[in-house]
């Protein structure tokens, strides 16, 4: 068990608290470093939707997870950025430009959501951002002459100081990366600054925020802003990682998925947006596989205990059809939700804490440690 | 001219008269501890100062200024904190952040220069967690600064809202109940708390209290409540023998 001795307020302020942890995002690095020239192309491709969409999960987890304002809009917020993305390339306008122009037109968007989502709360904010994501989804079918409607723009490839930047080959992945990991800093730097405790404190008792001077509307506003602006710098990327972006990419099933990626990942810390980002990725892999291989070995299982073979090709195409069946994919997120929830609320970075500990004070942990109990002393509170 | 000032302040909601046109005023330096038994008023008149409810009617001066119609956030930047009945920390921060909101009022970072970490931000950061340091010092809360809330007993958290609100150096500080929930000991702590911040720190308190010790010991002057309207001001002596107020608690 290690004991910090702290000896300066500087120790409370850095962002590694000890050496271990050098060591050990040392150690991340450098095999993120090395991950494109060792890995197979696809799962490199997927690492690219790795960073993208933990870029997403840190915006989001400033506002939700931070902020305490749910939002299930953010789909709109990629759009945005993707969209700018694609729009401004016709003119040639250079990439550092237009991704800067896609974060800040985006963060203008987030704030302007911002302010009728001041008188709201809970499920009505929920139903609020959804509405938002429909108009925008809408506005893109429609507006023709920017987004050429339904029929989709195509995105060329991305080029960077004269140098062509292929979605596929590494040079793609590392500008991903440190996108993500610049974004990660920036995050960390907010929330151990004045603003960052202020979101924390409108997240657990606005009345309380307010009566210590905490501007509520204003940071709720800047929470949006600062959300929506990350999300669009990743819609940017989205875009080029696409290379064809149309209406129907940006629907609500990709706002639930942002959802499913803090949630799982843990709602209180920007390690869950990185974890739950790696399990969504990494999930659909194996839902394909599942898809491709599961009425074989069924099948197959069947045929060991005895099927013949008309049997055992009825159950093959059944079962195919069940795991080919439409919207299969939304009712796996859906039964994940449900199962994390109720199982493990503070996710994937909770769970880890928990491993951690039991080996940090092993042989002593206690099950009792992380059970959890019901609290009574949060009464009658000033809404 | 007073130090603060209530001047017809009523609140009605409805047909209930919380608060009934009471006035009142407070001296720069002094303890002033409202009474009364329960409904009588007493914390919706802290809620009208800080702004949580707007007033029906009346008019709050704070140093010679109308505070009647400033935003709730901005109460905390005139130098008036508070502390709430039913403790309103926030649950899922440590200590340590709790206190740091206090110094809320105090920065003045821009969020450009925070995403950066600057180093006039950390400048900052370390000048609030001195000032914050002499609190937890002068509350004795060394032991918790890095513990989360959610797990705190009920006695810790109380002495922690007050520091929250000290930690934003207030000139006037409302405290709703301080001993609420807390034991003889505790009780007794918090007395001397309560006077050191009027000797050393040169705080003036407006509080309201159940528990009759404690206001005794350390307030200098008393009003008494009952449906809205104010019964007895006065030494703590005289507010308690006053007819009026005995008939209250008593009945008549």
């Amino acid at each position: 068990m290690r004991f910090l001795f702290k000896t300066d307020y500087e120790d409370d302020i850095r962002l590694f608290p000890h050496s271990g942890y050098i060591v050990s995002y040392g150690i991340l690095l450098a095999f993120l470093a090395v991950a494109p020239f060792v890995l197979s192309s696809y799962l490199v491709s997927q690492l690219v939707f790795v960073c993208i969409y933990a870029t997403v999960g840190v915006g989001l987890m400033i506002l939700t997870g931070f902020t305490g304002q749910a939002s299930l809009g953010h789909a709109a917020f990629l759009a945005i950025g993707a969209y700018t993305a694609a729009y401004l390339q016709q003119y040639n306008v250079p990439f550092p430009v237009y991704f800067l122009a896609g974060g800040l037109l985006t963060g203008v968007v987030g704030a302007l959501v911002g302010f009728p989502a001041l008188r709201l709360t809970g499920i009505y904010l929920v139903i609020a951002t959804i509405s938002f994501a429909f108009i925008v989804e809408e506005v893109l079918a429609r507006w023709e002459s920017v987004t050429h409607g339904n029929e989709g723009m195509r995105v060329k490839t991305l080029s960077l100081f004269g140098q062509a930047v292929p979605q596929n080959g590494p040079a793609f992945y590392f500008l991903c990366l440190g996108v993500l990991i610049l974004t990660i800093i920036g995050t960390l730097n907010l929330l151990r600054s004045p603003t960052g405790r202020a979101f924390v404190a409108i997240r657990d008792s606005e009345t309380a925020a307010r009566s210590m001077g905490v501007n509520v509307s204003l940071y709720k506003v800047k929470s949006f802003a600062i959300s929506a602006a990350i999300t669009g710098l990743a819609g940017v990327l989205f875009a080029h990682k696409l290379s064809f972006i149309s209406p129907e990419m940006f629907t609500l099933q990709l706002s639930i998925e942002f959802i499913i990626v803090i949630l799982i990942g843990g709602t209180f810390s920007l390690h869950g947006a990185v974890l739950g980002a790696i399990f969504l990725v990494m999930i659909d892999p194996f839902l394909t596989y599942l898809k491709d291989d599961l009425p074989v070995i069924i099948a197959g299982i069947a045929a060991t205990f005895g099927a013949d073979s008309i049997t055992a090709g009825k159950i093959h195409g059944n079962v195919a059809a069940i795991a080919s069946a439409n919207g299969l994919k939304g009712a796996i997120y859906g039964v994940i939700i449900v199962l994390f929830v109720l199982f493990e609320p503070l996710g994937l970075y909770g769970r880890w804490l928990k491993i951690k500990l039991f080996f940090q004070l092993f042989p002593l942990y206690k099950r009792a440690t992380f059970k959890r109990q019901k609290i009574y002393v949060k009464s009658e509170r000033n809404r | 001219m007073s130090y603060f000032r209530a001047e017809n302040l009523s609140l009605h909601f409805g047909g209930l008269k919380a608060v009934d046109s009471v006035s009142f005023a407070v001296e720069k330096g002094e303890i002033l501890s409202i009474i009364g038994p329960n409904g009588a008023g007493k914390s919706s008149i802290f809620n009208l100062i800080s702004r949580i409810y707007p007033p029906t009617s009346g008019k709050i001066f704070f140093e010679d200024q109308d505070i009647t119609e400033q935003p709730a956030y901005e109460i905390a930047g005139l130098g008036i904190a508070r502390t709430f009945q039913n403790i309103e920390l926030f649950e899922n921060a440590t200590m340590l952040s709790n206190l740091l909101v206090g110094r809320h009022r105090h920065s003045s970072t821009q969020l450009w220069q925070e995403l950066l970490f600057l180093p006039s931000v950390r400048a900052g950061e370390k000048l609030h967690r001195r000032r914050v340091e002499q609190v937890i010092e002068f509350l004795d809360l060394e032991a918790y600064r890095d513990k989360l809330i959610s797990g705190l007993p009920y006695g810790v958290r109380k002495v922690i809202e007050l520091a929250r609100a000290l930690c934003s150096e207030p000139k006037l500080i409302l405290l709703d109940e301080p001993s609420s929930g807390l034991n003889v000991e505790e009780t007794g702590d918090m007395s001397f708390w309560i006077r050191d911040m009027k000797t050393e720190l040169g705080i003036t308190v407006l509080m309201v209290e159940h528990d009759m010790t404690l206001v005794n010991r350390v307030s200098d002057r008393v009003i008494a409540l009952n449906y809205g309207r104010v019964l007895a001001m006065g030494s703590p002596s005289e507010v308690q023998r006053h007819p009026d107020v005995v008939a209250a608690y008593l009945g008549a």
